[in-house]
């Protein structure tokens, strides 16, 4: 069928999709996003073909290549349907075994599966996975039945419908309405009701109306809009046509971050075959509604996320913030009324149309509706993307769903809300996670970045690490930012090195409260927020850098030292020779020594020395006690 | 033009449509500190020095009075404590590059600001962007823009464009709140000539452009 040019002729499309398939069909899926790719799923790739051709099961066992599953660290994932079986960390000389145990013998490849590090216990199934089972998958959960590429993927998982309804039987004003019932607040960092910005910018006088797609991403380590992006480009589409029909736009713009190359591919594939189809384009469904849209390349900079500096990017011009009112819905792009919405925003359209409002605003908190997507990293024993409704206590995203602290380390903080965030203690753990909690706690929601922390991590330094994050990225043309980051980096900087001064933590709250007040955009105002939340959790570790050059946390390498333990050195000289700067002296039988003066505190020594004896320490605070005389050094 | 009226520290002050808070105010006779706007030049909003409070549709915010728009109804402050104590901070992170500018030690009076308090860092340079903008805008040259970002953020002539327009030009240099010392300085690197030339040319051309262009 090329042309679809009515909801009939796509609905007798889709039946005769799904009339080829069928549920209980065996099915090998492979995770092709970024992060698998990178791991080798491409090689795994070619020995699946190569192996399903081997046993004589091509044609009778599909193989599909999906989106992003959000477990990444475990990947390249392979995931065996109907039973839902997953395989990960899977190697291409593992597939001869995967093809003929699971699908000739219906067997378990015991070693590919998961093994819970808390217990030790297997999971056989994807769904038994705690990382997966604790989470409600409303917007990812896609990724991994469809491959990104494919419309009939798209359409087998009931893809434009939702569209379908928006154009057929609903009118924009109703579409705005249900948006706005469903109580939907923006993913990329402000939590602004879009519901509200769609009514602005429809309500904004012109002919001419743009919408777009932030796909800019640049919270380091973050990568839910990659992934949703790159896994299901289709969604994203869908959601921004039903934007563009509700607002009265006719074209769009995909702001893409230079560094997806994939989202672009996955994203100019989708564009293609919608189009091909009639999904995109003039007269769409022989609805009448046209709709056409570009995709650009972001220019490389933190700052280009932010709204203003998007669209003057999108125009060919620097990327810097401009002030707002205007707002994009009055005067955006080329001056026209423009509607720009986070990745994640938009693919929570369909779900929105397709379920009502009424089921969208039964999950979530009375504040916050539906589900976040996280990037959950650090010091956690499961990392990656996951989807919770929004009012999960923290500790269950980070015990349940991340399986805790690695190592059994003690947990210190956790950081939600990109570098612009804040800490969060232990004590706050059962905070419910809504956009107006976290900010409540000092933190934000941000575009959803969680990093775990545990005992060893330094919270001064964790801080001084995001605002020199934000002083690279600063734009520049502000003064509070652009001088106030630089100026609060100085002291943070000072006092991790042990120069901190009596004085310093006033000097930083004075710093913080102009740039807080009196910056230009959303970075400078924000950009405090890390010393902020770490000075009203954790003040007494600033206290101890500054009064008593101390790190509590061992961390600060101008605070800390590396001894030996004399009374707990058995000479054996594993520590010697791993030291890569011939920092350490010794020899057979005797009690080994650090010359501080060379020790540059690579922390190799700790590692190197047997667990039997751990006989070298880290020391802050105190002097390093003289080393034993080199007559009495010998061992017994 | 419509007309409306706003309250600005207790005022009533009647503004038009389409005016900054700085104007409305300045209409009023009430002075609101400002160090990068300038009347012939479209608002930019980058030395912050000219933040207020307003109280508009019930929320209270910290504006660019030089930048936001006068609202109908709109209750500004533009004399603070908590205003002078940001000013205060923004002047010291200011002279730490110029410390000698006119108007950032009469800005340093009036806010006790401390010259001292901040590392020097001395590039003469408040990024104001007089200069960039008002070759930009109103002699449509180009010759200067900006380059880098955050704290690496600078001026800079293109020295192509610099070469033939800024020779018989430099009107820009008379706007720089810092004494035109970057502006000069820049330029003469741009243009490579010998520095006691550039000295000598920079400082004659500054006054006589003055009396040139001011008409
Ligand atoms: C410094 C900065 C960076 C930002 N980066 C992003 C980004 O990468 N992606 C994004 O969607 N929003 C980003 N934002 C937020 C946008 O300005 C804007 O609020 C958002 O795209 C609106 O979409 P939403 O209402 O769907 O959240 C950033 C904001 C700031 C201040
Ligand atoms: S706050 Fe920072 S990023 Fe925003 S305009 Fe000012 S200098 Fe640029
Ligand atoms: S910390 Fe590194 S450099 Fe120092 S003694 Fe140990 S191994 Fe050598
Ligand atoms: S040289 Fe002077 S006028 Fe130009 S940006 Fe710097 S301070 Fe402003
Ligand atoms: S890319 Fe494969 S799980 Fe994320
Ligand atoms: S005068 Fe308003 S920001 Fe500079």
């Amino acid at each position: 069928m090329p042309r679809i040019n009515s909801p009939a002729e796509l609905e007798e499309f889709r039946r005769s999709i799904l009339s080829k398939r069928s549920d209980d069909r065996p099915c090998i899926t492979l995770c092709s996003g970024s992060a698998c790719h990178a791991t080798g799923s491409e090689k795994v790739a070619g020995a699946i073909v190569a192996e399903l051709e081997n046993h004589g099961l091509t044609g009778q066992v599909d193989f599909r290549r999906t989106g992003c599953h959000g477990f990444c660290e475990q990947g390249p994932i392979v995931v065996i349907y109907p039973e839902g079986i997953c395989y990960l960390k899977v190697k291409p000389e593992d597939i001869c075994e995967i093809v003929s145990h699971t699908f000739k013998e219906k067997k378990l490849v015991e070693r590919l599966l998961y093994v819970d590090p808390t217990n030790g216990e297997k999971s056989s199934f994807e769904h038994d996975i705690p990382f997966y089972k604790n989470q409600q998958r409303l917007i990812l959960g896609l990724n991994r039945k469809i491959d990104p590429k494919s419309l009939e993927d798209f359409l087998a998982v009931g893809g434009y419908k939702a569209l379908t309804k928006a154009l057929f039987e609903m009118s924009p004003e109703e579409v705005i309405g249900e948006v706005k019932a469903a109580k939907l607040r923006g993913r990329g960092g402000a939590g602004f009701p879009s519901g509200m910005k769609w009514e602005f910018a429809r309500k904004a006088p012109g002919d001419q109306k743009y919408v777009v797609v932030n796909c800019d991403e640049g919270d380091p380590g973050a990568y839910m809009d990659r992934s949703l992006m790159e896994g299901n480009p289709f969604t994203v589409l869908e959601g921004l046509m039903i934007g563009a029909y509700a607002i009265g736009a006719t074209e769009g713009y995909i702001y893409v971050r230079q560094e997806y190359p994939l989202a672009v591919d996955n994203l100019s594939v989708a564009m293609k075959e919608a189009e091909r189809r009639g999904l995109l384009g003039k007269n769409i469904m022989g609805s009448g509604f046209d709709f056409t849209v570009k995709v650009h390349r972001g220019a490389g900079a933190f700052i280009c996320g932010e709204e203003t500096s998007l669209l003057a990017s999108l125009e060919g011009k620097p990327g810097e913030p401009k002030s707002r009112p205007p707002f994009p819905a009055n005067k955006g792009l080329w001056g026209k009324p423009t509607n720009i919405n986070n990745v994640e925003t938009w693919a929570n359209i369909p779900v929105i149309i397709n379920e009502g409002a009424e089921f969208f605003s039964s999950v979530g908190t009375e504040s916050s509706k539906g589900t976040k997507i996280f990037s959950l990293v650090g010091k956690v024993n499961n990392t990656g993307l996951v989807e919770v409704p929004m009012g999960i206590p923290l500790r269950d995203i980070i015990y349940k769903i991340g399986g805790g602290v690695p190592k059994g380390k003690k947990f210190k903080a956790v950081q939600t809300g990109g570098p612009s965030g804040g800490c969060i203690p232990e004590a706050y753990l059962d905070v419910k996670v809504d956009f107006d909690e976290l900010m409540k706690m000092g933190a934000m929601m941000g575009s959803g970045g969680m990093i775990v922390m545990d005992e060893d991590t330094c919270l001064v330094d964790i801080a001084r690490y995001f605002l020199e994050f934000l002083s690279d990225e600063s734009c520049g043309k502000c003064v509070p930012c652009r001088e106030g980051i630089r100026q609060m980096l100085k002291v943070m900087t000072d006092i991790t090195q042990g120069k901190g001064k009596e004085g310093d933590i006033e000097l930083l709250e004075n710093m913080a409260m102009a740039t807080q007040g009196a910056a230009l955009c959303a970075l400078g105002k924000t950009a405090p927020n890390p010393v902020l939340s770490t000075l009203k959790y954790f003040r007494e570790e600033y206290e101890a850098h500054i009064k008593e050059k101390r790190c509590p946390a061992l961390s600060c390498k101008e605070l800390i030292a590396f001894h030996i333990d004399p009374e707990k050195c058995k000479g054996c000289g594993s520590c010697l020779r791993k030291c890569p700067a011939n920092a350490i002296e010794g020899g057979k039988k005797t009690i080994h020594v650090i010359d501080q003066e060379k020790c540059t505190k690579c922390g190799t020594c700790i590692e190197a020395c047997p667990a039997a004896f751990q006989a070298i320490g880290k020391l802050s605070g105190v002097p390093v006690p003289a080393p034993v005389p080199q007559e009495k050094r010998a061992l017994a | 033009m419509s007309e409306f009226v706003l309250q600005i520290d207790g005022k009533e002050v009647t503004a038009r449509e389409g005016m900054t808070i700085v104007e409305a105010a300045k209409s009023a006779g009430i002075r609101i500190p400002t160090l990068c706007h300038h009347d012939q030049l479209e608002p930019y909003g980058a030395c912050r020095i000219c933040t207020v409070e307003a109280e508009a549709n019930g929320r209270n915010q910290l504006v660019a009075a030089c930048v936001y728009p006068a609202e109908k109804g709109m209750v500004v402050q533009t004399k603070t404590e908590k205003l002078a104590k940001i000013r205060k901070v923004l002047v010291e992170q200011m002279m730490a590059h110029a410390p000698d500018a006119p108007q950032l030690l009469e800005l340093a009076e009036e806010y006790g600001a401390d010259r001292d308090r901040f590392d020097k860092d001395p590039s003469f340079c408040i990024l104001c962007g007089l200069c960039v903008r008002y070759c930009n805008e109103v002699k449509k040259k180009n010759a200067i823009g900006y380059i880098d970002r955050g704290p690496r953020r600078e001026i800079s002539f293109i020295p192509d464009v610099a070469g033939k327009e800024c020779w018989d030009c430099k009107e820009c240099f008379p706007l720089c709140p810092t004494s035109a010392l970057q502006a000069a300085y820049v330029l003469t690197e741009a243009l490579a000539t010998p520095p006691e030339e550039a000295a000598q040319e920079a400082g004659c051309a500054c006054s006589c452009s003055c009396s040139g262009s001011c008409g």
